[in-house]
């Protein structure tokens, strides 16, 4: 009854290209030769070694994984434990508040979102540079990580815990013992989105950021805006093939993993 | 928790009361969080959605002070100002914006749907073993940057960009189209932004569908068409209603699309709201901006979060 014939192939295959024939098109023009960025002129790396001299673009690059760093890290502790206290705590006075703080910075605009925590910082006179980005940053992506991470403890087998508490343990030594090696997948997966994310984010960036303060998107914000530009491809290949390399390492990582477990639970069986 | 009720009374309070003491640190700390960087925010874009504009720095009066107490707070609630409001009304700029930006985005989010139908019904379709890796390069176009895949769209669409190249090579056209800064760039920008947020959830959807209600259908005689759009198309509507709106809501508000495809006429509320703070430093017009935009959003924004938590409990 399933049928997966040529017409599903085909869609397939359309839509994959349309999501990876622009990406490719950059990698490839990385690798022109001619400064003009439609027209092929042979191949060469002379814009990867443009970009190594481009001491703007490197400093952005390290202010830009400096935040996401730190951001991610602050927000997978905190998203961690919006998402206990969702999961866990059932119906508190102020659920309804709380849930929905926790939700406003994945449905509102950017640039709401931006303005916002700009408006904060100037109403407390809060200089602006690389901590009020990265204070933006762990609100915006803690969210995320509280999603990932909710959905990992409500598939969550609760006997382990209580099975802990009943021989003893108190509830602290449980949560680091039993519940955070087991959720650790999820964190590690939420701390990768939060990571991505800073790194990806132009728009509340650009509010909050000060002078000393500016990230790898804005830095190649302002080059685009001038034209598309040779340099920015490569530094855009190198950004994919990172990217690209993290996620498939993260995927063998997890896939090993769960087949590792899935022996464990077959060798357990009765 | 048994063996804790059956202990003398003198050694359970303690346990208890930490118990309790810890609950209320595990909210407490990320509710204070959410608190400072999002209500208490909010609540400054509200005030100075009030205030007067003015030129100094910052460029709005009254500047309140947070340390003066009740008092000050008081006063300034009487120094109200709803001048910005009514200039939304009688500048046309504001109107069009907003009206435009939801019909570029409204227009987007029905391609995107039509366009990721059949992509997620085919990657539902797909043999079991590869829907993992189906999934995956769904998703990875999402990890690489935003802005990047954006600007790609400008090497295709320029005047003397790929498209073009492409489609006089074939002797489609003789002249090339001006695709690029046009209100169609930014909706082929943003369908292909996007993309991935409408297949995600329709794929999940028709993934969890029970093949056996199509198999009934066609033994009592039904065509595959037929039972196409009276089984498949109605269990999947979840899928359908949270990709439009993981699609629209943002869209609407977008700034990097429509500023970097979009041509100078191009009208979305995201960008006047941009030019309204960077340019016009007008700050009390930008927070009207915002505060119309996300009352504007929020019965999407209420239809998703209902949407989420029915997910939620579908889950549990």
């Amino acid at each position: 009854m399933k049928r997966f014939g040529a017409f599903h192939i085909a869609v397939l295959v359309a839509g994959f290209a349309f999501l990876y024939v622009p990406i490719l098109l950059v990698v490839i023009y990385s690798f022109n030769a001619s400064r003009l960025v439609t027209v092929w002129a042979g191949f060469s790396t002379q814009w990867y070694a443009a970009l190594l001299n481009n001491s703007q673009l490197l400093d952005a690059a390290r202010v830009s994984l400096m935040v996401a760093a730190v951001s991610a890290t602050i927000a997978t502790v905190l998203g961690t434990l919006v998402a206990i206290v969702l999961v866990r705590f059932g119906r508190f006075r102020g659920r309804l508040v709380f849930s929905s703080l926790v939700y406003a910075p994945l449905v509102m605009p950017e640039v709401i979102t931006g303005l916002s925590l700009l408006l904060l910082y100037v109403a407390v006179a809060f200089d602006r540079g690389f901590w009020t980005v990265t204070l933006a940053h762990v609100t915006f992506t803690l969210s995320f990580v509280a999603i990932v991470v909710q959905s990992r403890l409500i598939s969550f087998d609760r006997s382990l815990e209580e099975a802990a508490q009943d021989l003893g343990c108190p509830p602290a030594e449980t949560f680091f013992r039993i519940t955070l090696p087991i959720i650790l997948p999820a964190l590690i997966a939420g701390w990768l989105l939060a990571f991505t994310l800073s790194l990806d984010d132009l728009v509340i960036a650009s509010f909050t950021s000060g002078p000393g303060a500016t990230t790898l998107p804005i830095q190649i914000y302002s080059a685009v805006r001038l034209g598309v530009s040779p340099e920015i491809n490569a530094a855009s290949t190198i950004l994919i093939g990172l990217v690209t390399l993290a996620v498939i390492a993260f995927s063998l990582a997890t896939k090993r993993s769960e087949v590792e477990r899935q022996r464990a639970e077959r060798r357990t069986a009765p | 928790m048994a063996t804790q009720r059956n202990a003398p009374p003198g050694r359970n309070t303690r346990p208890a009361r930490n118990v309790r003491f810890g609950r209320l640190a595990l909210i407490g700390v990320p509710a204070l969080w959410l608190t400072l960087f999002v209500a208490v925010p909010f609540a400054i874009v509200m005030r100075i959605s009030l205030s007067e504009s003015v030129i100094a720095m910052p460029p709005y009066e009254p500047v309140f002070d947070l340390s003066a107490g009740f008092a000050a707070l008081a006063e300034a609630v009487g120094q109200l100002d709803f001048d910005k409001y009514v200039f939304l009304t009688t500048d046309p700029l504001y109107l069009d914006s907003y009206l435009s930006s939801i019909r570029i985005a409204g227009l987007s989010t029905a391609i995107i749907l039509a366009v990721g139908y059949p992509i997620a019904y085919a990657m539902a379709r797909a043999p079991k073993r590869v829907q993992p890796l189906l999934v995956m390069l769904v998703v990875l176009p999402f990890w690489t940057s935003f802005l990047i895949r954006v600007y790609a769209w400008m090497g295709i669409l320029a005047r003397d960009g790929f498209l073009n190249q492409a489609l006089t090579g074939l002797g489609l056209i003789s002249e090339p189209l001006d695709i690029l800064s046009t209100d169609t760039a930014v909706m082929i920008g943003i369908v292909y932004s996007y993309l991935p947020f409408m297949v995600l959830p329709l794929y999940a959807s028709l993934e969890k569908m029970d093949d056996s209600l199509l198999e009934a259908a066609a033994d009592l005689g039904c065509p595959p068409w037929q039972a196409f759009w009276r089984i498949t198309v109605p269990l999947s509507l979840p899928g359908v209603v949270a990709g439009c709106l993981l699609v629209f809501i943002p869209a609407v508000g977008e700034f990097v699309i429509p500023d970097l495809l979009g041509g100078s006429d191009t009208l979305m509320i995201g960008k006047t709201l941009w030019s309204e703070f960077f340019s016009n430093r007008d700050w009390p017009v930008a927070s009207a901006v915002a505060v119309v935009l996300l009352v504007a959003l929020l019965v999407p924004i209420g239809i998703y979060q209902h949407m989420q938590a029915r997910q939620l409990e579908a889950d549990r």
